[in-house]
């Protein structure tokens, strides 16, 4: 459980970053914090493991004050995903690279080669095991990193802009292996602004603006919030405009995916065929 | 492949494909900046370019990269709109006029005195455009120049781009995976696959269930179209816009 | 020694007459305390030349930045300091080399914190070094803020694996650096490629005659400057040669220690 009470926080030399942000995540929920780019959805992040501590206000991590533990600490529990794979990959093997964040946590020896072993199959990149993660694909690389932060387990993931540069079928694969995670029943934070990769999990949406939370619910109802939306440089869902360029057909307010949208416009569609044929 | 004068070509493909190595054969950065082996000819404007250097094409085919952060050399806009031509050696009138024009036309005019570091993401790409625009290309190769924006802002640049293709002719070819916004803007989209052209038309004709099969992320309103289709409600176009699917799905209510 | 040393020689765009001076103006002043600081070693002296830049920095609205840095380099002066006084200097002299060391790092931060590395650059070329040294070091400064980013990230990302950097013994600390340098080269190298890409794709080093659509032009406020520097120079040296000058005395030195 994540529990962030009046945080403020700015960095040197700028003003107000994030500005009396609250928010509770529970056990157990899947929440995208989305948001323009420099609206602070980083930065918030970066709160929960201990990287940055609020000026004021506080962040508790399983009830614990992120201001009483080191990073090491809490990043037992918070395991945070950065964008740039380039950015962490430095050993010689990946295989090493999974190893490594065991070692730190002070893991015992067999425990640290189920983990690696594991944690390859489940993210398909076993056959990589000894080879040089710099020698791999860009998609490669991010599942590397993706494995070298849930080898240690954390109860709460959070993974920053995981989208961005993937093709159509690698977001699929992530979509799905978020949904194990959550049936792991851990915490799956993912800090975006891929409306339509949303739209197609739908969790709950944390909406941000210029370092505040300007919206929180279900991401139906916050990503079809034409205001909102667009205070928050994003745009609606495909399905939403659809099905808000029809008014005739009467649709729900709340259709974001494309399997929803199916499932409405049968039963309208059908109906409507049904009646014109009953006339004649 | 040929690509006509005023085309907009939208690129795409799984990561791997090709597609990054086929724009960069465009410009000369394969083979001169690459090591390797090119077969084949490449011809602009009927000229074979062939042993031309990067230089030499770069007034030819303009090229805006992914990350706007690592195209943009100087510590002002305006000097950096200018790089390319005084690296060009033209001369300083001429270059003024250009810089200024590429910059009134990208939208950023305003900013010209500005720092890089100091421009949202948004800014950044504008500028990249307009250095290259300064450059007087007939073709410009964008390779997916919006990764790093956020929505709205992707969008915005979009226009701009488009408006490039429109008003000044300037014959595009933009690579990208995010298909719902940028078809409408197409008038062909090429499809690659492990290094070969596999389907090339336009955006209508190459979004049907084939393309599906290829794994490329089509835009929801065509997906849901190819749903809709196999549950049998009679809809014939594979749509591009929301516009032209409401107008289809009207026509199917019987309105 | 923290950060705030650096900070005293990072260009910030303040509107001042000293801003608006051309670059090659303000660096012969700056080689001009560079020069009179060198020359002496009387305490009175160098006192004048390090507090004759005081109305510089204020004109340049920069004073507390300038005041800032002058703090973080309080640990590599004292540390001057003390070495020269252990090792047998008089203290006269000890003061006198310290006072240099303040005074020649308050010139060049008043250069950097007023000059653009782009305005550098373009002087370097219209001094007629070849271009691709300008451009280097132009390159060069817009990457830093960019790298030390980088720098800072790859530090947060190793933290969040567990990665203790204050911990251990001097060789496991030494060690723990490595998960850092790494991702911080291969970074660094992505990046240049990119760059170099895009460089080529801007026709760089396409024609050997490059033309520039800003020229630094000398005004009149500028030859007065150098002017000035010239004068004062040469007075320095006048006084050097032929003015006998009380220096400070505190007749105080250590025990021969070192000896």
């Amino acid at each position: 459980m994540i529990s962030v009470e009046h945080v403020s926080f700015h960095y040197p030399g700028s003003s107000e970053t994030l500005h009396d942000i609250s928010l509770k995540i529970d056990d157990g929920e899947f929440v995208a914090i989305m948001g323009e780019n420099g609206a602070g959805k980083t930065t918030l992040v970066k709160l929960f493991n201990g990287l940055l501590k609020p000026d004021s206000g506080s962040v508790l991590i399983d009830n614990v004050n992120s201001r009483d533990r080191s990073v090491a600490e809490l990043s037992r529990q918070v395991g945070l995903i950065f964008q740039n794979p380039d950015h962490q990959l430095f050993a010689e093997t990946v295989g090493e690279e999974l190893r490594f964040s065991l070692k730190n946590f002070g893991f015992e020896e067999s425990v640290i080669e189920n983990r690696v072993t594991s944690l390859l199959t489940a993210l398909d990149i076993e056959k990589y095991v000894n080879a040089s993660p710099f020698m791999l694909s860009g998609g490669e690389r991010k599942r590397v990193a993706l494995a070298s932060i849930l080898v240690w387990d954390p109860k709460h993931v959070v993974m920053d802009e995981p989208t961005i540069g993937q093709d159509y079928l690698q977001k699929d694969r992530l979509r799905n292996f978020i949904i194990q995670l959550i049936s792991q029943k851990k915490v799956i934070i993912v800090v975006t602004h891929d409306t339509e990769f949303v739209a197609e999990c739908n969790p709950r949406v944390v909406l941000m603006s210029k370092g505040r939370i300007i919206a929180d619910g279900p991401a139906k109802s916050i990503l079809t919030d034409q205001t909102m939306v667009e205070e928050a440089s994003l745009v609606l869902p495909q399905m939403t405009q659809l099905m808000r360029s029809i008014p005739e057909l009467h649709a729900p307010d709340d259709i974001i995916d494309v399997y929803a949208a199916r499932k409405f416009l049968l039963q309208a569609l059908k109906a409507r065929v049904e009646t014109r044929r009953e006339r004649r | 492949m040929s690509i006509a004068k005023n085309d907009f070509v939208v690129l795409t493909g799984v990561s791997g494909c090709g597609k990054t190595t086929l724009c960069r054969c465009l410009n000369g950065l394969i083979p001169n900046f690459y090591a390797g082996k090119l077969e084949g000819d490449l011809k602009i404007n009927d000229v074979d370019v062939k042993g031309k250097s990067t230089a030499e094409l770069a007034t030819h085919v303009g090229f805006v990269f992914q990350n706007p952060e690592n195209q943009l050399f100087s510590l002002s806009v305006e000097r950096d709109v200018a790089f390319g031509l005084e690296n060009l050696g033209i001369e300083r009138e001429l270059a003024i006029e250009r810089v200024n024009w590429a910059m009134e036309v990208t939208g950023i005019s305003q900013l010209r005195n500005k720092a890089p570091y100091e421009l949202s993401g948004g800014q950044q790409q504008r500028a990249a455009i307009a250095g290259v625009l300064a450059m007087r290309p007939e073709i410009i190769v964008l390779d997916e120049p919006t990764s790093f924006l956020d929505p709205k802002t992707a969008d915005e640049i979009l226009k701009v781009i488009s408006r490039l293709n429109r008003e000044f002719g300037l014959t595009t070819l933009l690579v990208e995976h995010r298909l719902d916004t940028v078809s409408a803007y197409a008038n062909r989209v090429i499809v690659m696959d492990k290094g070969k052209i596999v389907l090339d038309g336009p955006p209508e004709a190459v979004y049907d269930e084939s393309a599906r099969l290829i794994g490329i992320g089509l835009p929801k309103v065509t997906a849901l179209f190819h749903l809709l289709k196999r549950d049998g409600i009679p809809v014939t176009i594979n749509p591009i816009t929301v516009t032209q699917a409401s107008e289809a799905l009207r026509r199917v209510s019987g309105n | 020694m923290s950060l705030r040393f650096v900070e005293g020689f990072k260009f910030t765009r303040i509107d001042s007459p000293i801003h608006r001076m051309d670059p090659r103006a303000k660096f012969i002043l700056t080689l001009g305390f560079f020069a009179t600081s060198l020359m002496f070693t009387n305490v009175y002296v160098l006192l004048i030349i390090f507090l004759a830049q005081a109305p510089l920095i204020i004109l340049a609205k920069t004073w507390r930045r300038w005041g800032r840095s002058m703090r973080g380099g309080l640990f590599l002066g004292g540390f001057i300091f003390v070495m020269n006084f252990i090792f047998g200097t008089s203290l006269t002299l000890s003061i006198a080399f310290t006072l240099r060391f303040f005074a020649i790092m308050s010139a060049f931060s008043f250069f950097f914190m007023t000059t653009s590395a782009d305005d550098l650059g373009l002087a370097l070329d219209q001094i007629h070094v070849p271009y691709v040294v300008s451009f280097t070091f132009t390159t060069a400064v817009r990457l830093v803020p960019t790298m030390a980013l980088d720098a800072q990230t790859v530090v947060d990302a190793q933290r969040s694996r567990g990665l203790e950097l204050d911990k251990g013994n001097i060789m496991k600390r030494i060690r723990n650096y490595i998960p850092i340098l790494i991702p911080l080269i291969i970074s660094a190298i992505r990046r240049s490629v990119e760059l170099a890409e895009a460089l080529e794709s801007r026709a760089f080093g396409a024609n050997e005659n490059r033309t520039s659509i800003t020229t630094l032009k000398l005004h009149r406020s500028d030859y007065a400057a150098m002017a000035a520097t010239v004068l004062g120079v040469v007075a320095a040296i006048y006084v050097y040669f032929y003015l006998p000058l009380p220096n400070l005395i505190i007749p105080f030195k250590t025990p021969h220690l070192f000896e």
